[in-house]
């Protein structure tokens, strides 16, 4: 039973959809590269790109800190809590997974907006107006975004072995040095590759920033706002963004798998 | 020797079975079009789908002139892609299957005749003029056009791409007035949706947009809007799947019954 004959053996039935599924994934990107031009692309690439690439990657990471600090209680909740109707908490958490975003949108300029259930009141009592705004911009990422977070460090949780919990609480050790000392250390990564995913999904949101945080260069045009009105008019522009978007995108997550995220080889 | 075979003969079924699923789907993709154009003696006739792309603006009125079409031609069925013009045309140059389009200006239907995917001359439907919306009872205190260039107030206006925003770009340029947007929407029905939710205190749609909305929102004419008329374009596709269906929508919109309907919206005649 060597490595080699059990390799020699790849059914078919497996190996064909796989190869399909990896080309249908990959050629339309390859269609993008192919499509680029790459000969104007230093005029193409003007102030704006600059300035929706930045407001991308500030959002995106700062709705993934507002996720880690409000996700990671969360999954907590879910997973050690001993919490009745944790199922159905749990169901309730990953509807904006399923939630189209423009919905999600939706949902927060009736709950946040300026005469929302509660922006109402933020408005009156603190002046606070969050549509519009790059605070919303991270609102609206971090709304999408969360569930990730929160699926991947439930998982995690619910993995790691609660024996070294309890024989840190047999130490003495109370439920938050508990939490800080052994729990967080022992589902890092799980924490870390749900904040990758987290932060991906958030860079490329559209639907429900556009929704809740409207449109406007420099203080809510990210970059898929950009490259969808850029597509309007002139395309190559939108290709080249998108170009853009990819190669930030992959660059940091490619990074972050060397760094953080060591997948079986 | 007999254990490979069985699994080989087992896979290769697999696989077969896999393949005749994608030949039927595929299969499935195809049976969804429209009746071909009659052949032969036959006279050309109305029925099958026939799909629309139409400007955001025109949502309520087109959706009820498809119910009086599929009414008036038993057999027929309207579907409609309503969104900023400029979108569509963007998606009918990429070879979407539509067989009619209706933009809110030539602008953009140039887009679409500069690609040879229509080569019929674009008609003249409506016309179409801005108005300012505000929420209902006007909390934002908005006069005129003046209020645009106030910084403390919330303001939506259409990106430049979509015909509302250059026309908008227009009447603003006529007035010498800088806008101080908060956002820059989609399409002009998206603008709407922030005046009927009370998040912005002014915008600036088409007229018929603010009879559309019903007592949500607020309508407040201006002069300068008389100068930034849009022409409301429409022509059915070069490659229209169901062309002759797709002719008979167009006659119906430019007739009377359908002027009738536009009419009523608040659309100007051509």
């Amino acid at each position: 039973m060597t490595r080699n004959r059990v390799r020699g053996r790849l059914p078919v039935v497996l190996v064909l959809p796989a190869v399909l599924g990896l080309a249908f994934l990959l050629v339309p990107l390859a269609g993008l590269l192919v499509k680029t031009p790459w000969t104007s692309l230093s005029t193409l690439l003007s102030a704006e790109v600059g300035e929706a690439l930045r407001l991308s990657l500030i959002c995106a990471s700062l709705a993934t800190v507002l996720c880690l600090f409000l996700g990671i209680p969360l999954a907590w909740l879910l997973a050690r809590s001993g919490l009745p109707g944790r199922g159905f908490l749990r169901a309730l958490v990953t509807v904006p997974l399923v939630l189209p975003p423009v919905v999600g949108g939706v949902a927060l300029l009736l709950v946040l907006g300026r005469r929302g259930l509660i922006g109402e009141h933020l408005d009156a009592w603190f002046g606070i107006s969050l549509p519009f705004t790059t605070a919303g911009v991270v609102v609206a990422e971090a709304f999408v975004a969360m569930p990730f977070l929160v699926i991947s460090v439930e998982g995690a949780l619910r993995a790691a072995d609660p024996r070294y919990e309890e024989a840190a609480a047999t130490l003495g050790a109370s439920k938050w040095l508990t939490f800080r000392r052994v729990t967080l250390p022992s589902v890092l990564p799980g924490v870390v590759a749900g904040a990758v995913l987290c932060w991906a999904r958030a860079l490329g949101e559209f639907g429900a920033t556009i929704t809740f945080a409207g449109n406007f260069p420099g203080e809510t045009t990210t970059m898929p706002l950009a490259v969808y009105l850029a597509l309007e008019t002139d395309p190559d522009a939108a290709i080249v963004l998108s170009i853009v978007l990819l190669l930030v995108s992959v660059g940091v997550l490619a990074g972050l798998r060397d760094r953080w995220i060591s997948g079986p080889t | 020797m007999t254990v490979p075979n069985l699994r080989k003969s087992k896979s290769i079924r697999v696989t077969l079975a896999v393949a005749s699923a994608a030949l039927v789907l595929a299969g499935c993709g195809s049976g969804g079009q429209a009746a071909a154009p009659a052949s032969g003696s036959e006279a050309p006739k109305v029925t099958g789908d026939v799909t629309v792309f139409a400007a955001a603006s025109l949502t309520e009125t087109f959706t009820r002139l498809g119910k009086d079409f599929e009414a008036a031609n038993p057999g027929t069925k309207v579907k409609f892609n309503f969104g900023g013009s400029s979108a569509l045309a963007q998606q009918l140059n990429q070879g979407a299957p539509a067989d009619v389009f209706a933009s809110a200006a030539p602008a953009n239907m140039k887009q679409v005749t500069d690609t040879k995917t229509i080569t019929d001359a674009p008609r003249t439907f409506v016309k179409n003029k801005l108005a300012i919306a505000v929420p209902k009872g006007n909390p934002g205190k908005i006069a005129g056009l003046a209020d645009f260039a106030d910084a403390g107030k919330k303001i939506a206006l259409c990106a430049e791409q979509v015909p509302c925003g250059a026309a908008s770009k227009k009447v603003f340029e006529l007035a010498k007035i800088t806008p101080a947007p908060d956002t820059l929407e989609q399409d002009v029905k998206a603008v709407l949706t922030k005046v009927s939710l009370g998040e912005v205190d002014g915008a600036l749609v088409y007229k018929t947009d603010v009879k559309a909305a019903g007592d949500k929102v607020e309508g407040i004419e201006f002069t300068e809007s008389a100068q930034a008329v849009n022409d409301y374009p429409i022509a059915s596709l070069a490659k229209a799947p169901n062309a002759v269906t797709a002719k008979a929508f167009v006659e119906f919109v430019l007739s009377d019954k359908g002027r009738t309907v536009l009419s009523a919206a608040g659309f100007d005649s051509p």
